[in-house]
């Protein structure tokens, strides 16, 4: 198994090669804004950093959110078009599920991200790290969440998550490896599909489509 | 012709997703998946909506033109894609995707300017453009006068609209006479059983003292909505042919006289006409006859290659190639006002570099 994974679901532009034991390579820049310049360089570092040719990946892992959608996108249309030229499948790994591989807790906890707008997209994980509900977005003081939180969103409402700790981020070698673990013991990943949880902004920005300075 | 440049264009720009493939100035394939349909409720682009759809129509775009052109990717010479302008959400999903495509494929990656890939597509039709050519761009984005000495690196803007684009004004007028989104191809429609002298409105920016080459719109527009208005107070009957055709005819007049002027005062005995209102019979008939009488060459391209569509950038893509000119480097990104003046994002390996020098 030779996996490139990678996420742009959260203010990290993160990027590894993993061989189903163990990461090869990681990169991992924070800059919310700029995901879209950063992924693709990104992922030609790490696959030089391991020593690996592109055609010889067995497939990519991507997360899919939930995130906000601009950046999200960036990552599941790059692993669709990759998957595409250089077919391979593409599997889909809930972002959340990758922070919570990650967690270092002993009991349930949840996982918090920025969804903006003063809300924050979570998940809650047994002491097992088996997801018990979520994805979903909402107020952070709507929420009902374990007492101990991981992520991002946890930190900017300490009112509601009182207890939080690592990591903020999700990281694209701790996704990798939960890719190559679920797909070693034959469980299907997700499709290629963003995670959004909210409907389109249905509103037609006033002077839409002017976008040549007068 | 086999050794003529290869490209894949993709654009994202607004609500097409269209991935078209050119060899040369020959055009191979031209798919296009269009969300128009979704926005049509809202009466104008919703910019998450069209993201959403770019993203699920990528990759079967991009299937459906190789199929078409009957190639794979690896017989490409290199991938172009709109840079900007454009909407920056949907713009990035196109960039994003032509990047991963250029660097599974190790094909030279082009981000293009969307506004002279508009002029560029005539060249799939009528072939390679004379030097230099004028540009009358009309669409739901843009209305400019544009006069190209070298279509890959020179492109200089001569005038366009203070206020609205000149698609926007049909999209409005559609709305005031309840004929729907987009408003184009129904007004073109409607206007055909009106008479366009019916009613005098305004021509905006005509004056002799008004900037020669610049458009405005927005009067037409508030002109058009009084006079309806008016009709309707009254408890008269609109008549809708007619409006549309004088509509119609304030905004053709105005743009064709213009872009004749333009050719004149410069010396150049080639228009081109393009952008989506290129589609419009009026405008394509009235170009014409003023092109005729001052003995200026029209090239218009067929209405399917007037709105965005991959195969525009393709053929910027190809010409790019064919004049070796630089291609973009991987950090390419999407810049929703890029300027006219740009047709190509360069390389920026010596600013990255400056980057990590400070890192
Ligand atoms: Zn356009």
């Amino acid at each position: 198994m030779l996996l490139l994974a990678f996420d742009t679901a959260t203010p990290a532009v993160t990027a590894a090669v993993h061989d189903g034991t163990r990461v090869l390579a990681e990169a991992h820049q924070v800059d919310a804004r700029r995901h879209g310049e950063l992924l693709l360089p990104s992922i030609d570092r790490v696959l030089r950093e391991a020593g690996v040719d592109k055609h010889s990946l067995t497939g990519i892992a991507v997360g899919v959110g939930p995130g906000p959608y601009t950046g999200l996108r960036v990552g599941l249309v790059t692993a669709a078009t990759l998957g595409h030229a250089l077919g391979v499948p593409v599997h889909g790994v809930c972002t959340l599920d990758a922070i919570a591989h990650q967690a270092e807790v002993t009991g349930p906890f949840t996982v918090a991200t920025d969804a903006r707008r003063k809300e924050v997209y979570w998940a809650s994980y047994d002491a097992d790290k088996r997801r018990t509900a979520g994805p979903e977005v909402g107020r952070a003081a709507e929420l009902t969440p374990e007492a101990v939180a991981v992520g991002a969103g946890a930190l900017l409402y300490p009112e509601s998550f009182p207890q939080v700790t690592g990591p903020e981020h999700v990281s694209a070698g701790w996704l990798a490896d939960f890719a190559a673990q679920e797909l070693a013991a034959g469980r299907e990943l997700l499709p290629n599909v963003p995670l959004y949880l909210r409907r389109p902004d249905a509103q037609v920005p006033a002077g839409y489509k002017a976008v040549l300075p007068a | 012709m086999a050794d003529e440049p290869l490209v894949l264009g993709i654009e994202t720009s607004c609500d097409e997703t269209g991935v078209g493939i050119v060899r040369g100035t020959t055009l191979l394939a031209d798919a296009v998946a269009s969300s128009v349909n979704d926005h049509a409720r809202f009466g104008g682009v919703v910019p998450e909506i069209a993201s959403r759809a770019h993203l699920e129509a990528m990759v079967p775009t991009i299937q459906r033109a190789l199929d078409t052109a009957g190639i794979k990717g690896s017989d490409l010479d290199g991938i172009a894609v709109t840079a900007g302008p454009g909407l920056a959400g949907a713009l990035l999903v196109g960039v994003s995707a032509a990047k991963a495509y250029a660097w599974a494929l190790d094909k030279p990656l082009y981000g293009v300017n969307h506004l002279a890939s508009h002029i560029c597509v005539d060249q799939l039709e009528h072939g390679r453009l004379p030097q230099p050519t004028m540009a009358l761009l009309v669409s739901g984005g843009h209305s400019s006068l544009l006069l190209s000495a070298d279509i890959t690196t020179d492109v200089r803007p001569l005038g366009s609209t203070i206020d609205d684009a000149a698609g926007e004004a049909f999209d409005k007028i559609a709305r005031v006479l309840g004929l729907g989104f987009p408003g184009g191809p129904v007004v073109d429609r409607m206007a055909r059983d009106g008479d366009p002298k019916a009613i005098r409105f305004p021509r905006g920016l005509s004056g002799p003292k008004d900037p020669e080459y610049d458009f405005s719109f927005s009067g037409l527009k508030t002109a058009v909505a009084r006079w309806v208005e008016a009709k309707r107070r009254a408890g008269e009957t609109v008549p809708i042919a007619d409006v549309a055709a004088s509509f119609q005819e304030a905004v053709t007049d105005v743009l064709t006289r213009k872009a004749v002027k333009a050719c004149k005062d410069s010396g150049v005995d080639h228009l081109m006409i393009g952008g989506g209102v290129a589609a419009n019979s009026r405008l394509r008939e009235m170009a014409q006859q003023r092109c005729d009488k001052a003995g200026i060459v029209l090239r218009v391209p067929r209405p399917g290659l007037c709105t965005d569509n991959g195969a525009m950038v393709a053929a910027l893509g190809s010409e790019m190639v064919w004049r070796d000119r630089a291609p973009s480097s991987f950090d390419l990104s999407a810049d929703s006002s890029l300027p006219v003046t740009e047709v190509s994002v360069p390389h920026t390996d010596l600013h990255a570099a400056a980057h990590e020098a400070l890192r």
